[in-house]
Parts: C-alpha cells; structure tokens; sequence
C-alpha cells in the first residue's frame, strides 16, 4: 500500500538516494553480477558519464579510418576459436576425433534422450520433443510427417544439433563418441544405416550418410505470388 | 479433444497440434475470463481485453514469474503502484526519482506480451500487442520474443565476438572494442517467418496479437558488420557466414556474404539503451528485411565459408514445405505484408459512426508505396494515407477514416511495396504453396464487423 504521509516518504527518498551511496562504484574489490551503481562527481553531485570504453588492442597500431583499420580489437588466436567452433558441415567439416557404436548408442539414448522423445523415437508431444522416426514418402501428403528419416537433408546436421543443443536439460554434455553413438542409434533405427549393433560411426563414416530427403530441397523462388504493379 | 478434427495428428505433427489445441484452449480462457474491472468507460470497444483477463491467461501460461510481480505489487507488469490523489490539482505529487532514475509506464496501462503456448517453456515465443500500438515503434519491453533455450544473462565484461574463418586475420572484440567502432542507427522491422502459422487453413486465432504478433519495430544501434569483415579481410570465395548465439541452444544460421556485407548491423542498442536480454543482449546481429530467426542473438561466433552450414534451423525448421514434397530453403526476405490493428478481433464497435481505421504494413524489400483498405472484402478498395516517415524495412503506420453504418462489413488491407510486389489474398498463396509450408503467411487479413459490432478474424 502506498504511503500517503508525506514526511514519511521524504524520509525514505533521502535514505535511499545514490547522493548518500558514495561507498558504492568500488566494482573491483566488491563481486557483482549487475552494473556497478552510479558514482558521483565531487562538488556538484552529477553522475558520473560512462567511461569511454577501452580497446582490447595491446598496441594502437595504425591508423586508417578510410581503409577500416581503426587499431580495435585484436588477433583470436587458434585456441581461443577451436574453443567455440563447433559447427560440422555436410562434408564432414569440423567433425571431432572418435567413434561410437549403435549398441553403445542404444544405451545412451534411453538414458539421455528416451525421457523426451520416447523409447521407440516417437516423440512426446506433451514435452514438445519431436518424433524422429518415421514419415518417409509422406512429405507430398496431405499430412506429411518431417522427421529425421523423412525430412533432415544431412547427417551432419543430426550430429551437430545433438552435440550443441540437447539433451534440454543439460546442452552440450555429450562427449563425442556419445555424440557418433546416438547418431549411429537414430540413424539405425531409420534404416538409414546398418542397425547391427556393431556398426559405427565416426567422422569419415559420417560424412558418406546420403539422408533419403537430401535431394529435397530447392531454391527460394519467391516472389512466386503478388501481384505485382 | 475438441480439436481433433481442426489439428489433425499427423498434419501437425504431435509437438505442433499440442501447440495449437493448448493455444486455441487458453485464449478461449483468457476471452472468457470474467470481467471484474468492466466498467462504462470501456464503452465496449475492447471487449474481454481488460488487464486482469491479460494476466490471468500470463498466468495460466508464464508459470511463476507473473506470481511474483502480482504478489510484491498491485500494478501491471512495468508499471508502479503509485496513490492516486482524488484531486491531483489540490496536493502535491509524488516526488522526483522515487523511481530510482528509470521511469515505468503508467499503472493504468497493461499491454503486455502473450505467450504462445508452446509444449516447452523454454523454446517458445510471446507476441506484441499490435492492437494497442500507436506510431511504428513498439516499445522494447513489448517487443516479441522467440526462444529456442531461455534467455541468458550475459556479462558484456567477458562477452567476446569472435571472427574467423575464410578471412585474412582472424579476429575477437570486446563489447568495449565493439563500442569504439564507427556506428549506425536503424529503425527497421524484425518479424519471424512463423507469424501466422495457425492462420493457414482456417481463421484460429481471434486477435491480431495472435495473428500478427511476432513482427515488431525497434531503432537498433550498433556497428556495421562490414566493418568487421573489412578489419578481418575476407578470402576470395567467401559465400557464406555462420552466426551463432552464446545461449543454451548456441543458436546457427547461415547467412549469405552479400547481405553481411549490405546492410548488416552488430546491434547493441535498441530504442535508444542496450538492447534488452530477451533480444540479445549484449549482441544481436540484425539482418534487416531477413525471417526474425536469422537475427541471431547473444551473438558469440561469425565464421565466413564458402558453404552454408546447413545448421539444424535451416533444413528442419524454417523450410517451407511445398505440395510436391519439395522444400525452400533460404526463403529469407520477409515480404510484404500489412494488417489492420484498429478495428481488429474480439474488439466490438459500440455503436455506428467515424472510426479511423489504422494498422502498419511493412517489407523486407524496402519501403510501403501504398497500402489500400477495403470495406467489403476485397470488391472495392481505397488508399489509405500513409504516416511519415515512410523508412524501408520498416513497420509503416496507415489511415483511413471511415464510417461505419452499422451494416456487415469485412475490413482489409493490402500493402505494395517499392519493388511494385503487392501482398496477395490467401488463396492465392495456397493455390502455389498448399496448406504445409507454415512460414512466410503475408496474405491479407480480414476482420469481419458484426451488425453489433463485434469484429472476428475471417477468411474472405
């Protein structure tokens, strides 16, 4: 309820004002998770304007502003980018080292990804996972059915959204054998390869998976209706 | 379940018909929730819109979060409970920053976003309420959203971006390094390509917050990614560029070099301050004109190749799916589109008479040229005047007066744009692409008007 005593919210506007919080702006022996608060300029009591912020280049090198060489910035090194540099693409590209079996895969997936996209694949639409099984040939349909098997145009694709995304809870946990495991599981049981408990996978095998949906795609062709003046 | 027949199971596919028979559900909800604010002033026009319906469907879909807001304070979202003096002339007001330096909106207002209720809370999006907008900009705190994993909470003091890749020298910036380049700003549209995926077969959403809403218009500052490209200096070949997103999903797209060379921007300011969290903040790359989801947000990561990487979001979402089974890909420009907002659905005309008739149309082409209203359908159509500025990609503000005599009428608009594409109706969309492609709905809408008044989502 608000306070309708004048005096009472004078009282707390003056202990609350940042004119009084000098102590605070000490961001470096303090821990903080948000900004720091306003500091104040002496005399006048003006906060403080934001500091120009600071190039991270260790030298100011030179300068051409007409040629966009500004000395901001700096060099990533190879560490700092295979640090995030976890896409793989159609050809293979940015696979990782290792391996994994369908019988490896098998158990992986009941434990990591059963719980949400069901022990057959067949997804659990109350959790908004997404079936992975199924649906081939029907994508001219009245009802087509976009699964892995039927729709997704790379393997490639399969591996890195599973290393990068899932499983929901905890993104990004799967070591890359359990990665080409998993792989290996699904695209098993889609009859897209062997499902011989023994077959594997790891970045060469996977880069040859033709998906049956790989010729499926084509090229916007828009503006394919409108009328045009 | 009462949908079975409106949702069928292997159309949709189960995570998408749960999605739209829950949706269909709590609208149902929030429409029929009762009134206890009704009052006379409400003069009927916003029928069942009140706050107290708002946040009863935030409730039933947002989970805690709202909880809290209700129970700290009696106000709105964004908004103080401040005392309300019954003579404002004969007392004095509240005082100077008792609102700590950072104003909010008046507690009388309730605008908020509405979440589509999707299966998962994490991987959802909320809508703005284009039905109360006024002008072309939405404000920030009501922009839309759309998430794939939640929305972090990043540092700018340890947020990197890293470019690399085919480029001479690969480089990283701080957000301070970012802030110290040459800047622009731009007032520019971002809508996802999945607005109006419920609207395709028949009309199913009543309002055009739920029709419409995953387009909204921000000014955004920040630095051109050409300049970033140049500093790096791109190999010869260079086709594409990856963009990823430092949240739980690491969010991909790709996106061709021409357009990051064109008119790409490394956003970190929206609307005058720093972008807000839940549009990327500390960095969003906005890509103007292309489908929302390409404006990759909490942008960690850009690698120049001479292949698009054909990330999870470009083969398996956000490909349109033709009638011969065939997919486009790629289909990224927005096109043109434009959506009457005032009247619009579950409003209800009290009574015959003037109404302006006003609503935004946009393109990712460029600017509106025109944007006409018809009245009865599509038979006859008028041209609407259009609000300067007129900016390309950009949400455009129209007016018509009208006056309504109280006879059945059926409100449309159509947009053209400078490339002389005018929107089309929706069969004209079906008839090429059928009834499963679910992105890329610019069709013209219909509100249908009542002899009482009352105005419905139609097709017509």
């Amino acid at each position: 309820m608000f306070m309708r005593n004048l005096t009472v919210v004078c009282a707390i506007a003056l202990a609350t004002s940042p004119l009084l919080a000098d102590e605070s702006g000490n961001g470096d022996t303090t821990e903080r998770t948000s900004a720091a608060l306003p500091e104040r300029l002496e005399e006048t009591g003006e906060r403080a304007p934001m500091e120009p912020p600071k190039s991270s280049a260790e030298t100011v090198g030179d300068i051409d502003i007409s040629s966009n060489a500004f000395g901001i910035g700096q060099p990533a090194t190879e560490e700092q980018i295979s640090a995030i540099d976890i896409d793989v693409m159609p050809d293979g590209q940015g696979l990782p080292e290792g391996s994994g079996t369908f019988a490896d895969g098998k158990t992986a997936y009941d434990q990591a990804c059963a719980a949400c996209h069901g022990s057959d694949m067949e997804g659990v639409s109350e959790l908004g996972a997404p079936a992975l099984l199924g649906g081939r040939g029907t994508l001219a349909d009245e009802s087509p059915v976009k699964t892995v098997e039927s729709y997704w145009p790379y393997a490639s694709t399969l591996y890195d959204y599973v290393h990068r995304a899932m499983p929901l809870q905890s993104p990004g946990s799967l070591s890359p054998d359990e990665v080409y495991a998993i792989s290996a599981y699904i695209l098993g049981r889609a009859g897209i390869i062997s499902d011989d408990p023994e077959t594997t996978l790891d970045a060469d095998s996977m880069a040859e998976i033709e998906m049956p949906n790989a010729d499926g795609f084509v090229e916007d062709p828009r503006p394919d209706v409108g009328g045009n003046e | 379940m009462p949908n079975d027949d409106k949702f069928p199971a292997t159309r949709y596919g189960p995570a998408e018909r749960h999605m739209a028979e829950s949706l269909v559900e709590i609208e149902r909800q929030m429409l029929a929730d009762p009134q206890e604010e009704d009052c006379d002033c409400k003069e009927g026009m916003f029928n069942g819109l009140t706050r107290r319906g708002l946040l009863a469907g935030g409730l039933a879909l947002g989970g805690g979060a709202l909880i809290g807001g209700r129970a700290a304070a009696e106000a709105p979202p964004g908004a103080v409970e401040y005392y309300v003096q019954p003579d404002p002339t004969k007392e004095q007001g509240r005082l100077i920053l008792q609102d700590g330096g950072y104003g909010s909106r008046s507690q009388f207002e309730s605008e908020v976003r509405w979440r589509y209720p999707t299966a998962s809370i994490e991987s959802s999006w909320s809508m703005t309420p284009l039905a109360s907008g006024h002008g072309i900009i939405t404000p920030s705190g009501l922009h839309f959203e759309r998430h794939h994993a939640g929305i972090p909470a990043i540092d700018p003091r340890t947020h990197e971006l890293i470019l690399h890749g085919m480029v001479d020298t690969p480089m990283r910036f701080t957000m301070d390094d970012l802030k110290r380049l040459p800047a622009v700003s731009k007032i520019h549209f971002i809508e996802c390509s999945g607005n109006g995926l419920t609207e395709w077969d028949e009309p199913t959403l009543k309002t055009v917050q739920g029709t419409h809403g995953l387009t909204s218009t921000s000014e955004w500052t920040g630095v051109r990614l050409s300049t970033l490209l140049e500093m790096a200096g791109v190999s010869d070949g260079a086709a594409w560029i990856l963009a990823e997103g430092a949240d739980a999903a690491v969010m991909t797209r790709s996106v061709p070099i021409d357009k990051a060379m064109d008119d790409a921007i490394l956003a970190y300011a929206q609307n005058g301050e720093a972008i807000r969290p839940e549009q990327g903040y500390p960095l969003r790359l906005l890509l103007p004109g292309y489908e929302g989801n390409t404006h990759i947000k909490w942008l960690r990561r850009l690698e120049v190749s001479d292949k698009p990487f054909m990330t999870r979001e470009e083969t398996s979402k956000y490909t349109d799916l033709m009638p011969d089974g065939s997919a486009r890909q790629f289909s990224l420009e927005m096109e043109a589109k434009s959506v009457i907002t005032f009247p619009s659905g579950a409003m209800k005309l009290p009574r015959p008479g003037f109404y302006e008739v006003t609503g935004v149309a946009w393109s990712g082409r460029g600017k509106i040229t025109k944007v006409e209203v018809s009245a009865d359908g599509g038979n006859t159509w008028q041209e609407a005047s259009l609000e300067g500025p007129v900016l390309p990609i950009c949400h455009t503000r129209f007016r018509l007066p009208w006056k309504w005599t109280g006879e059945q009428a059926v409100l449309q608009s159509r947009a053209t744009d400078e490339t002389g594409y005018v929107q089309p109706t929706l069969s004209e969309l079906v008839d090429v692409r059928g009834l499963n492609s679910v992105y890329h709905l610019n069709a013209i809408q219909s509100w249908h008007i009542a002899e009482d008044g009352e105005v419905t989502n139609v097709h017509a």
